[in-house]
Parts: C-alpha cells; structure tokens; sequence
C-alpha cells in the first residue's frame, strides 16, 4: 500500500527488480534465516520507509550481500547490524533503539495509558458517585399527574 | 471551452463557500430566519458546481486534452479508458478536487436529509462546512490548480505511474476520501453544538449517521488499500505502517472511539464533553493524514517532488481548525452537564475503556510517525521509527481491545455486575483455550504469537454468539428466532462488525505467522515443492498490452499429481512511463492462497521465481468488509429514519433500544 500511496503521491521509483534474489541466498540455511530475520529491520536507504528484506533497489542489494558477507565472517547478530550502522548511520534501524531521547518515543504509549486510565478512573468515579439526577420536579410531577389522570387505563 | 467551464464552476464554488461559511453563522447569531435559510442551497449549489468542474477535467482526461498540465503529466492516448476515468485522482492535484467534491456532498446531504434539525444547528453545521470547503478550495486554486494549461501542447503525454495503473485505483481513493472527509460533518456538527453551548440525546442521534458513513467508508478504503498492495506489489505484504498508511489509520482509529462514545451521549447523556473532543480530533487527524500526504515532510527521504507552500498552506488550514475548534472546547466544554449516572461497572464503563484503548492506541502511532520529524528538529537526530516499532507497540492494545471487547458489548447500562456477566461466556472460554492449544500443536509450537492470535479471534466471535444467544432469552427455539428476527438493525450491526474484527485478527495472525517462502531459479520444465503443491515452469512468452509489454510464465500447480491450477505470473514492462511491474499470479482459496511472482532471467538459464502459501489470507479482507457491513446495517436501522420523519408526524419519543 505504501509504494502505490508513493504513487499516487507522484513519487518516482526506481524499476523494480526483485526483491532477496535467489543468487544472493547462503547456502547455509541457519545463517540464510537469520540474515532475514536482520534485514527486515534495516531500512533501504533510498526507499520510503522500507526493509531491505522487501525493497528492489540496488542499494538494498549490496545492503543484504554486505550483512551476509559479515554473517559469514562469523559475526554475531549484534556485531553485524553494529557494522552497517556505523557506516550508514541510525537512520538505517527500522526498529528504534531505546537510547537517549527515543526513551520518550517508547514510553510514549504505556506513560499515556496509565495517565488516560487514571483520568478515566477518576472521572469514572466521581460519576458514580454523582447523585441520581431528581427526577421531575414537584410542578411537573403535577402535570404528569394531570395527563395521567386523563387518560383513562 | 469546457475546460474553462469547469475552472470558472470551481472559483465560483469557492465563493459560494466562503458566503456559505460566513452569512449563515451571522444569521444564526442573530436568529435571522433569511440568512439561515441561505445555508441549505448554498451548499446544494456548491455540490453542483465542483461536480461541473469533475466532469469538466474527466472530460479533459477521456479525451487527451494535452494542453492541460495535469494530463500530460498523468495520461497517454494509449492508457485504456478506465484508468482515464479514474486516472483523473491518481495524482495530487485531480485527487484534491475529489475531496472538495466528497466534502460538498456532505454538506450538502445535511441539506437534503437534515429537515428535522433545528434551523440554528443546520445553519451552523452546514456554515462550518462552507469554511473548510473554502479553505480547500483556496488551497486548490492557489497551490494545486488542476486546471492551468501549457503554452505549446505536447503530442502526448508521460502516461501514469504503472502502479496505480489498476482496478484498485477505480475504488480505493473514492472510499477513503468519503471516509476522510466524512469525519468533517462530525467536527462540524460539533463545532455547531460548541457555539450553541447545548448538546443533548438528540445531537448524539443526529451526529451518528454521518460518522457511521463515514467510519464504514473509511473501513472499506483501508481494507481495499491493503488488498491491493497485497496483489500489487509482488510479495504478498499488506500493511507497512508507513506514514502514509498511518494517515489514514489514526482517523479511523478515533472515528471508531467516536462511534461508541456517540453511543454513550445517544442513549445515557454522559461523556458529551469527550464525545465532542473526539468528534474535533477525528477530522483533526484526518487533516493531519492530508497534511503528511501533501507535504511530504514526514517521509523526506527524496519521495515527493512537491512545493514546500503546499505543507505550509495544509499545516495553516489544520492550525485554524483544529486550533479553532479545541479553544471553543476549551471555552465551552464546561458548560456541557452530564447527566446519566453510571457505576464502576457498566457498559458505559466498558466504552470508556474501548475509548481509552483506542485512542492511546493512535496517540501512539501518531507519535512513532512524527518521531522522525521530532527527533530531526530537536537533536538533529537521523533515525527511523518502522514496523518493528508500530508492531511492538500497538499490538498490545490490539489485544487489550479483542480481550475486553464480548464481555464489554453484553454488560448492561447504568450498573451491572462482572461475575453475572461473565457467567455465559464460560463455553467461548473453553472454546477459547481449546482453539489456542489445538493451534499450538497443529503448528509444531513454533510461535506463541500466532495461537494468541487465533484465540483471540476464536474468542471475539464466539463472544458475538454468547452475546446473540442471550439477547434471544428464553423460551422455545420458535420463540427465540422470532426475538432474534426483531432484534434492531444496530444490534445485528454490532454483532457483524465486531465478529468482524475478530475474523480479521485471524487473517492477519495466520498470514504473517505461518506464511510459506520460497524463493529459487527456475528453468522451464522444472519442477519444486511447495508445501503440500508441486510446482511446475510450463513456459514463458511474450504478449502485448495497450501501453505494456508482458512477460508472462506459466505454471501449473499439482497436488498429488492432480492439477490444482495453471497460474500466470507476469512480469510488465511500461516503456512510456519507463517502469515495471510484477504481476503475481493468485490462485484464492478459504483455506489460503497459493501466490506466485516470476522475476528476471538469471545469468545461468532459468527464472528467479518467488512462490508463497499464504493460509487463509482472504480472511484478512473478509474480516474487513464485515466491519464495514456491520456499519451499513447499523446505518439502516429504524431509529435513524424515525428521527427523519419525527417532525411530520407526531413527536414520539424513541424506543430506547
């Protein structure tokens, strides 16, 4: 949905190849998983918000040969990712990290729920204690009276 | 000629609207019967005009009118017929004249089917209207003109990115701009009834309609927006939590806490404060969703070619709305008194809690979606916040929401008590477990998430049935029908759309949990194994389209040497547009569907081939369209068109429920 929102928004894309090609794949498939699982949380670069794991442009080509060629050099998950932030920056990470002010950013959710639930709470109760609204007062009980006297039952 | 027709039609709709906004809400002031009255034809006129200037720039489109701008830039003699049609809003500027145009229509419903609301209340909730169509329409004329024309006309024109070339482009923008802009009758009646500082049990009935409307084509948009980019783009993924994406999700996500604090106001007066609030932040975020698409600020990454004014000229219009209409709430929200009393246990404290759920939901996508933007400005900071991040944080309030929604739904007004409620549900529990641990072993236990999910489904749908069943009370299975036959509309319509969201959760956990990959070079006459399919490279040839060229393979699908089906993925070259396009051959099926892509030839001989087994896939969009069903037949039920005929017949009071 998002490349033909870009579409309609009039971005121009590159010619979509394909995505993971079979030729980039390790032979080994414990390290062909992992290096999936890893690239769909780093961001091609030049795409509109997408994973390496999903996007057709050459820079996420070399992108995903790179994490293999590190992968296969024996790296951890850690040290692999650690290797390409270091070149390309955090803004390769889809997944934020929970460093510095992005603390904000993951508190952001649960601090507003417990603020929205004790708000809710509060307002919850003061409605429960609320008295019941009278019912009519005496000169409409009146009139009340009247109408149902006049009809007879 | 007609052309020139259809730009004089829209500035003079752009002047009716401004006398639309401003005469009336005078007139309404000073309780000035004739100026009032100009409201209603005001906005028929207005319909009428930006539909001439609709018609006009089709018509340029159908027929290759080149000396107009917009139409070199997005059309092509050879382009076929139906993307002419709806190529007209596939591009920002003819997609901008369809939202004034859906914005008009609104307004001018409230004209044409607004004969019971009180003269004051219409004249200002249709003056309203007339504002923000003005403003969009300054905002077209001055920044986005579709209709400016070009000094020497090319022969023909740069054809429409390829992707959008599709059916989906036929249904998808229409929907979620009705749906988008619906939600302006909401902050509009709101707006209204923050002027007239009165809002009772009636403006809970008026307000309801539209928002249904609006919540259900919203609904509708989304759902179709994800099915098409799970068969356009070539790998069967649905939903990216793009900004884009995000933009249309928020709004739906604060109309759908709308709909049911709506509830609350309708049938107990109580939470009008927070129902207006809503009414305000749901347009609101859908004047946030324009802003992120128009502007581009958010997705900066050398996505839009677009002018920075048009940013300026949307966040200005979102600056005096929405600013607008929270310092009226400020200023007046106190004086909206509550009235029902309701204890700690309710079904108005069931809703509170789908209302909190549901907008700390959005808050939080709102926030991962301008965090870049935030994190640029103030740290100058370079970072990304994708679907890692919107999975991890929303999906616990996407179950919050499933967990509490069937006990919620069957709780009684006013007071109720927990364990009498939950008793029925005894059964869905076991149900319930039962589906999980039968999930957990059928997959071999390799996700936890994945049998969450399935019961989470089991239990939402079974809880629509507990809640049914009761409704029915008791008595002989003819007796029971016979209520169930008469329940209101809106229940039948509430048990639909939440079944609903509970088919749709199992769609989507059954697709990404348990989705099969493969991804191989294929040569022709060879042959793989896809889960329980064999898979087989017949032949691939070459075939001509109207304005592309086609690579398109067969492939013929057996299940234990019977043939299952014979799939034709495609490969589309646009050379006009100098773009290509996977088409993925889809062979749908209840239990799930056989998806495949034919890529590039390889270096050694042979195809890349990508194939997948997506189970039950379809049940993601089913779930979807109940949703916005389950909202039609709560638009149709009697209650709605009772109030309609209120004022011609006698004053009867409605039944309750």
């Amino acid at each position: 949905m998002k490349r033909i929102a870009a579409g309609l928004a009039l971005a121009l894309l590159a010619t979509p190849v394909f995505a993971v090609r079979p030729d980039e794949m390790l032979a080994d498939h414990a390290l062909e998983a992992r290096a999936r699982a890893l690239s769909q949380g780093l961001r091609c670069l030049v795409c509109r918000n997408e994973s390496i794991d999903d996007s057709d442009a050459e820079l996420a080509h070399d992108l995903r040969v790179l994490l293999r060629s590190r992968l296969t050099a024996g790296d951890s998950d850690e040290q692999a990712v650690a290797y390409i932030v270091a070149r390309y920056g955090e803004f390769v990470l889809l997944n934020p990290t929970t460093r510095g002010a992005n603390l904000i950013l993951w508190g952001a959710g649960p601090a507003a729920l417990l603020a929205g639930a004790v708000l809710a709470f509060s307002v919850t109760r003061r409605r429960a204690r609320a008295p019941e609204v009278s019912a009519l007062s005496a000169e409409d009980q009146a009139k009340v009276k009247a109408l149902l006297d006049k009809t007879p039952s | 000629m007609i052309v020139e027709l259809g730009h004089y039609a829209l500035i003079l709709a752009f002047v009716v609207a401004s006398l639309q906004a401003i005469l009336p809400m005078i007139g309404a002031e000073r309780r000035d019967p004739v100026l009032m009255a100009l409201a209603g034809p005001a906005a028929t006129a207005q319909f009428l005009l930006i539909a001439v200037s609709f018609g006009a720039l089709t018509y340029a489109f159908v027929t290759n009118d080149f000396s107009l701008r917009l139409v070199v830039n997005n059309s092509h003699t050879l382009k076929p017929m139906l993307y002419k049609v709806a190529g007209v809003w596939g591009n920002h500027e003819g997609s901008l004249l369809l939202w004034v145009l859906a914005l008009s229509f609104y307004g001018a419903t409230a004209h044409w089917f607004g004969d019971q609301l009180p003269m004051g209340l219409k004249a200002r909730v249709l003056a309203v209207q007339g504002a923000i169509g003005a403003a969009f329409l300054a905002f077209m004329l001055w920044t986005s003109n579709p209709f400016l024309r070009l000094a020497s006309p090319p022969m023909n024109g740069h054809d429409m990115n390829p992707l959008l070339q599709d059916p989906g482009l036929a249904f998808h923008p229409p929907f979620l701009y009705l749906g988008y802009v619906g939600l302006s009758m909401a902050f509009a009646f709101a707006v209204a009834a923050l002027i007239e500082g009165r809002v009772d049990a009636a403006w809970g009935r008026w307000v309801r309609p539209w928002t249904l409307a609006a919540w259900l084509f919203l609904t509708i948009g989304i759902t179709m927006g994800s099915l098409w980019a799970y068969y356009e783009l070539g790998w069967g993924g649905f939903w990216f939590w793009d900004p884009v994406e995000n933009a249309s999700f928020m709004p739906w996500l604060i109309a759908t806490a709308l709909l049911h604090s709506a509830i609350v106001v309708e049938k107990r007066e109580s939470l009008k404060a927070w129902t207006m609030l809503l009414a305000i932040l749901a347009f609101g975020f859908s004047l946030v969703g324009t802003f992120i698409v128009r502007s581009g600020v958010i997705t900066s990454v050398h996505a839009f070619a677009s002018d920075p004014t048009r940013g300026m000229f949307v966040l200005a219009i979102l600056a005096v709305f929405v600013g607008g209409a929270l310092t009226l709430f400020a200023l007046r929200a106190g004086a909206l008194e509550a009235k029902g009393v309701f204890a700690m246990v309710s079904r108005e404290t069931g809703l509170v809690v789908n209302n909190l759920l549901l907008t700390v939901a959005c808050f939080v996508v709102f926030i991962g979606t301008i965090w870049p933007l935030v994190a640029e400005i103030l740290w100058n900071r370079a970072l990304s916040v994708g679907a890692p991040f919107f999975n991890a944080a929303f999906m616990p309030f996407a179950i919050g929401l499933a967990i509490v929604l069937p006990i919620g739904a069957v709780l009684p007004w006013k007071r109720a008590d927990l364990g009498r409620a939950m008793k029925p549900f005894a059964g869905a529990l076991a149900l319930t477990v039962a589906a999980a641990l039968l999930a957990y072993a059928v997959t071999g236990g390799v996700s936890t998430l994945g049998p969450l999910g399935v019961a989470l489904a089991v239990w939402l749908v079974a809880g629509v049935a507990v809640d049914l069943l009761q409704r029915c009370g008791r008595g002989s299975v003819g007796q029971r029908l016979g209520r169930l036959r008469r329940l209101p509309r809106a229940d039948w319509g509430r048990a639909m759309a939440h079944a609903g969201f509970g088919v749709a959760i199992f769609g989507i956990v059954t697709l990404t949990t348990w989705a099969v990959e493969d991804i191989r070079v294929l040569k022709i006459g060879e042959s793989y194994d896809l889960g329980p399919y064999n898979v087989q490279l017949m032949g691939i040839s070459d075939q001509p389209g109207p304005n592309y060229t086609a690579r398109v393979a067969e492939m013929r699908v057996t299940k234990g040497g019977a043939e299952v089906a014979l799939m034709h993925p495609a490969k589309r070259t646009y050379p006009i547009a100098g773009m290509a396009t996977t088409e993925a051959a889809i062979r749908p099926g209840i239990f799930g569907d056989i998806y495949l892509v034919v890529g590039d030839p390889q270096d050694g001989g042979g195809y890349a081939v990508r194939s997948y087994l997506k189970p039950f896939a379809d049940w993601l969009w089913l779930g979807g369209l109940m949703m916005a069903l389950g909202g039609m037949l709560s638009l149709s039920d009697r209650r709605f068109r009772v109030a309609a005929g209120a004022r011609r017949s006698t004053p009867v009071a409605v039944a309750a429920e």
